[in-house]
């Protein structure tokens, strides 16, 4: 998918990629776990320094999801927070959309989609990633 | 090392109390904590206060301050919603370690009313990228639970009634109100399955406890007001494969109860109440299993057929629990060990849990992205 360039990241792990933008990650070359975002040591094996950078997959399941109905000021409710299990083995929370919130079902399918969003508190319009239903 | 005791302890009613200050609600619980053990502030040789919203206040000196400046030295603690916990754990470690024989251990919290945090200044990516409300993170570790044992949005409900009809029992809890099934299903809606009902109530509190060496329990002829600490243990989150999506209170709380029921040399089976941490409805149904009460799985069952409600085999929670009495972050930890220390006393009248000699206090606390605190404390009728 191709956004505009000159939309700002909404998240430092949203790589804007000239366009082709991905959420980065980074895999433990010792034990192979797979995080969000960039990072030196593994949380996991504590092996230090064997970080590579990885562009996370952008199809995975949904773990556990809510329905939100109340949040802070200014945010547009409702809306489904669901906790994804990513295909490479990442975890990654985001939000669901383009479905029926009573239609989420354990491990339904979703991939990732890039889209320009008008953040609560924001000046302008900034570039997320929001899954959608496979 | 000695045995520590609490010989004094106490706590506010919960309420809301925006024309006092935080200092000031420390004072009168540690005033009546004083009173309980029959001491003085000039007894007391050191101080461990936790808060959380004042964190670099210095709120224990300025406690000091209004009740005597004894020149004893003050540790301020702010550890997440273990904060109060934390600070009576120091002053246990403190008589442990031989360097004192009377600490004081003081919680308290001044708190607004609605979600905690906010989207603060700039761009926000609440329900952009999930939510970062306490609501929605405890909403999901329910659907977790839900999906791995069919647990149903009912039984999560069930802890609701059973903790409200708990607090009416209970002079000292915010709420004393009983809450019917079909009201707490029917309430407002926050994160799904946790209605306004399932959701704890932010309050101002206080809580305070004088600990002190068995040596000197003994000498000042004490032990009849006395309740051995059999366990305090801590525990932070241990690596969790979801633990950057989604916070995880559980492998916490089973590594701290592990290290408890060892330390007291006890099993989950010998302890006659419970006072969890119930920040939401769903937290409970979890800390059940976390806390070795029943089997994995068998949670909902637990709460379906009584047994944490008053008169059941380990009734949990019946100070009317987060839910009801109220939770001002600080001080919930030492309030917990008050609503145990009172009931291995034979003092917590309407709702006594008869023949109790061994309780448990749980408090787990964190936040999205920044990790998991977790006390137990393990308590015994001296």
């Amino acid at each position: 998918m191709t956004v505009s360039e000159l939309v700002r990241p909404l998240l430092p792990i949203i790589a804007p990629n000239d366009g082709h933008p991905y959420v980065a990650g980074s895999r433990c070359t010792e034990c192979g776990h797979t995080y969000v975002g960039a990072r030196d040591v593994c949380a996991k094996c504590t092996a230090r320094d064997r970080m590579e950078a990885v562009r996370l997959a952008e199809t995975g399941k949904v773990w556990a999801w809510t329905v939100v109905h109340r949040s802070f000021p200014g945010v547009a409710t409702p809306f489904v927070d669901v906790i994804v299990d990513l295909d490479d083995g990442a975890h990654i929370k985001g939000t669901l959309v383009d479905v029926d919130p009573q239609a989420v079902t354990p491990d339904m399918p979703v991939r990732m989609v890039f889209r320009e969003v008008n953040p609560a508190g924001a000046d302008g319009p900034y570039l997320t990633y929001l899954f959608v239903p496979a | 090392m000695s045995d520590v005791y609490v010989v004094g302890i106490d706590m506010i009613r919960f309420g809301r109390f925006p024309d006092r200050t935080v200092p000031g609600l420390a004072a009168e619980a540690a005033l009546l904590a004083l009173d309980d053990a029959g001491l003085s502030i000039r007894d007391i040789q050191a101080l461990y206060c936790g808060n959380l919203g004042q964190a670099n206040g210095m709120v224990g000196q300025r406690m000091l301050a209004e009740i005597g400046q004894t020149g004893i030295p003050v540790v301020n603690v702010a550890n997440a919603c273990a904060t109060g916990a934390t600070a009576f754990r120091d002053a246990w470690i403190a008589i442990k370690a031989g360097l004192y024989d009377t600490v004081l251990a003081v919680g308290v919290e001044q708190m607004g009313k609605g979600l905690l945090g906010g989207t603060g200044g700039g761009p926000s990516p609440e329900g952009l990228v999930g939510s970062y409300t306490m609501p929605a993170m405890f909403a999901q570790i329910g659907i977790e639970h839900a999906r791995k044992y069919g647990t149903t949005f009912e039984q999560f409900a069930r802890v609701s009634v059973k903790n409200h009809h708990h607090s009416t029992l209970n002079p000292k809890s915010m709420y004393r109100k009983e809450t019917p099934l079909e009201e707490v299903m029917g309430a407002e809606m926050i994160a799904y399955p946790n209605t306004k009902l399932m959701c704890s109530v932010n309050v101002d509190g206080s809580a305070a406890a004088v600990l002190m060496a068995e040596e000197k329990v003994r000498r000042l002829g004490l032990m009849d007001r006395a309740v051995r600490i059999r366990a305090s243990e801590m525990s932070s989150n241990p690596f969790a494969e979801r633990q950057m999506a989604m916070p995880d209170f559980s492998a916490a709380t089973r590594l701290a109860a592990k290290s408890a029921y060892e330390r007291a040399g006890i099993g989950p089976d010998d302890v006659n109440l419970v006072e969890l941490h119930d920040c939401f409805a769903t937290a409970e149904l979890v800390h059940y299993e976390n806390l070795g009460l029943c089997a994995d799985g068998e949670a909902g069952r637990l709460i379906d057929e009584g047994v944490t409600a008053l008169g059941g085999k380990v009734p949990v929670n019946v100070s009317g629990g987060l839910l009801s009495k109220g939770h001002p972050l600080g001080a919930t930890g030492i309030a917990n060990i008050y609503e145990v220390a009172t009931h291995l006393r034979g003092k917590a009248g309407a709702r006594q849990v008869e023949g109790a000699r061994i309780g448990l206090t749980h408090v787990v606390g964190g936040g999205p992205g920044m990790g998991t605190a977790c006390a137990i404390h393990v308590l015994e009728k001296a």
